[in-house]
């Protein structure tokens, strides 16, 4: 067999690449209005009265979460293990029409799966669940469109070339596994139109859970759809981008090990911290709460290992904007990843639970940590696949400054409105009653909303420069071949 | 081991999938049927209440409202008791919330009337000044889904036995009953009538008209529901 490096076929993870884009910009769009809505009123009804009940907060807001959870982020996912899969397994997409016909078979159900998600979200059809709203024709559309997945991820696994999974196969694999078993067990629910013998909405389903157990397993399902969608694929990205785009070999194979087994194991104890204070029995909210505080380790162990990757390369940050994108990135996870066991202390979690903090704490996680990882990943991904250079390297740095702006402006606001409001909601006078009333605990957050709000544009503006940036790199970039392009990486897939 | 498990991918993904089932197991199962009992004095959904708790679902008011009073002097001040578990024994699915942009509503009904929520859902700023809630002019004129509320009561009390039309304790002693309707029409009727009550105690011409003329706007069914959270 001659000596030449195999032709991996982008095909699918350019479809993917294209919704990342798209449903970022239409999820974070989403979100930006929700900020101005909160912060004045009136943009409620920007549309009209008559189109009120389609632009209000309400009903937008399970369709900004679900945009950017399973829009974007999933995109972004899928964008990069149609990319990574092959490369670090060693076998094109091309040398199997069953892969690339599940391939595309994936990516058109999924446009299916959005396309109701939206329009059934805008007309109020909800489950209610938080990250789990979708009604039971679309679960099952989901199901469909997972199990096409994981098809795919362990068919690709099946004629690989290279006998050693590489560390972003794990965080993908567990992905694939942890998400179904999560999604599968949470939408439990049973269609009333049939049981009742047809009667009422076709479309209408009731949870097989009542109440509190409800409550336990929407929260193992809502804290760990954040740890295998906004997590474990993210780590697997930057496992496989920074070393590359660096070139330099990952720092540790065993803390690699350890932080991969320790996340797999902590994580799901976490969730009930979603429930402190609740009905739930007290031993599990303190379980909860002692592996939130445990969960550190595992998170850290993944981010310490990507920044010492870095080591005696440090110039690079500074050089490519790239790096910056990611270390940042990795940064805002060690960031986030300690915030998030402080809010599930139990006595902060008094203060902090229901309050803007919350808020905060998952934006500086998805627009810092995820959104970063995942436009660094497309930008790392675009010159290999369009073979054209990225546009413009001064609008990446722009815009990564710009969006760095806005998130430090995000949850720096978002800190103080939760703790304001926590304080305020507790606050007694001298004679044991409470010192103010709701609305002056939501007064005083005008400020904070605001610029929240500001945060946002700046964000979803940089949003703007990244969908630009990317579509005159895929019309207007100079040509070039990926042998050109810097890239040593250790294992040389 | 490690390095095994990596080079035989099947037993890698069994290795993943019980690490991480592991967790579920012992945090959910133990306490399922424990934490499903009712405590005395609570009573299923009506019809009319049921339609209402779908409005609710239908406009996410659980995006910004919470159901769930935490045992702290604060929280039981403004809001009354703490949440029992058992009180939430018919909530399919529960709706605690996980934000307070506005207020906990789980004990509304001790504290808001029928005619303080019409004017707070038309102009929620004229009841509150000051308020960032939205209005929701729509309730008043689209029509609530009393079909698929009665679905739904079929389905829990056939599959979860709910208990409708059984005699149920209450907090002083006394015995409740539920009705659930032996047919769709029946359930109509029965929903009419509650909303005849609540329509009754509102000022908006339009809604009376429409539940004199037998249709019932989202709002009556909603304020139904908002009256029975206690």
């Amino acid at each position: 067999m001659e000596n030449r490096p195999l032709e991996y076929d982008y095909t699918v993870a350019k479809m993917f690449m294209l919704t990342t884009v798209l449903l970022g910009i239409v999820g974070m769009l989403v979100g930006v209005i929700l900020a101005w809505e909160m912060a004045f009123p009136a943009v409620n009804t920007i549309a009209g009265s008559g189109l009120a009940e389609y632009t209000n907060f309400s009903r937008l807001r399970p369709l900004h979460t679900d945009a950017v959870i399973f829009g974007f982020t999933f995109s972004g996912i899928w964008a990069t293990w149609y990319y990574v899969g092959q490369r670090v397994l060693k076998v094109s997409m091309a040398e199997s029409k069953f892969l690339m016909f599940l391939g595309k078979l994936h990516f058109g159900l999924y446009l299916l799966v959005v396309v109701s998600v939206v329009v059934s979200l805008l007309l109020g059809i909800t489950t209610s669940k938080e990250y789990a709203e979708f009604e039971w024709p679309i679960d099952i559309a989901v199901v469909v469109v997972w199990v096409i997945w994981g098809m795919s991820i362990f068919g690709l696994i099946g004629i690989r070339r290279e006998k050693s999974l590489y560390i972003s196969i794990w965080y993908y694999i567990a992905t694939f596994l942890g998400i179904a078993m999560l999604y599968l067990f949470n939408n439990m629910e049973i269609p009333t139109y049939f049981a009742s013998g047809g009667i009422g909405a076709w479309y209408h389903s009731v949870s097989m859970y009542s109440g509190t157990n409800d409550a336990l397993v929407q929260w193992w399902y809502g804290h760990n759809a954040v740890a295998f969608g906004f997590t474990v694929p993210i780590v697997a990205m930057i496992y496989y981008f920074l070393p590359k785009e660096s070139g330099q070999a990952v720092y540790s194979y065993k803390l690699s090990l350890l932080a991969f087994w320790g996340l797999m194991f902590v994580y799901l104890w976490a969730g009930g911290h979603h429930l402190l204070f609740s009905t739930v029995p007290d031993w599990m909210q303190t379980m909860g709460s002692v592996f939130s505080v445990v969960l550190i380790l595992p998170s850290w162990g993944s981010a310490i290992n990507m920044l010492l990757t870095m080591k005696g390369e440090w110039q690079q940050v500074a050089a490519s904007p790239l790096i910056k994108f990611m270390i940042l990135a990795s940064t805002f996870y060690m960031f986030s990843t300690l915030e998030g066991p402080i809010q599930a202390i139990k006595s902060v979690n008094a203060l902090a639970h229901f309050t803007d903090w919350i808020v905060g704490h998952v934006h500086d996680g998805v627009l810092g940590w995820v959104a970063f990882m995942i436009m660094a990943a497309l930008f790392h991904m675009a010159p290999r696949v369009f073979k054209r250079e990225i546009y413009s390297k001064s609008l990446m740095n722009t815009q990564f400054w710009i969006q760095t702006l806005g998130v430090v402006l995000y949850f720096t606001s978002m800190w103080i409105a939760g703790i304001t409001q926590g304080m305020m909601w507790r606050a007694h006078d001298e004679f044991g009653n409470l010192a103010y009333s709701f609305i002056d605990t939501v007064a005083v957050l005008h400020p904070y909303f605001t610029i929240r709000a500001v945060g946002g544009t700046l964000y979803l503006l940089g949003m703007f420069l990244f969908a630009y940036n990317m579509y005159k790199t895929m019309t207007s970039g100079r040509r070039v071949e990926e042998s050109e392009l810097q890239s040593a990486s250790p294992m040389g897939a | 081991m490690f390095h095994w498990l990596e080079k035989h991918p099947f037993f890698f993904a069994v290795a993943v999938f019980v690490t991480i089932a592991f967790a579920g197991l012992i945090e959910i199962l133990p306490n399922f049927a424990e934490a499903s009992r009712p405590v005395i004095g609570t009573k299923p959904y009506s019809t009319l209440e049921l339609a209402g708790r779908h409005v609710y679902i239908k406009n996410s008011c659980n995006a910004c409202h919470s159901q769930l009073v935490r045992p702290f002097k604060s929280e039981t001040d403004r809001y009354g008791h703490y949440s029992l578990s058992g009180e939430y024994a018919y909530d399919r699915p529960f709706l605690w919330g996980s934000k307070r942009t506005g207020p906990d509503l789980m004990r509304v009904g001790n504290y808001r009337t029928t005619d303080w929520h019409e004017n707070h859902m038309k102009d929620p700023a004229a009841v509150v000044p000051g308020s960032i809630m939205p209005a929701y002019g729509w309730l008043f004129k689209n029509s609530a889904d009393i079909d698929t509320a009665y679905a739904e009561q079929v389905t829990v009390n056939k599959v979860f036995a709910v208990p409708y039309n059984a005699e149920i304790p209450m907090a002083d002693g006394s015995k409740s009953t539920v009705k659930l309707a032996a047919t769709l029409d029946e359930a109509h009727a029965d929903a009419l009538e509650e909303a005849k009550v609540i329509a009754a105690d509102m000022k908006d011409q339009d809604v009376k008209d429409a539940v004199a003329a037998g249709n019932i706007p989202e709002i009556v069914a909603l304020i139904a529901y908002l009256n029975s959270l206690k």
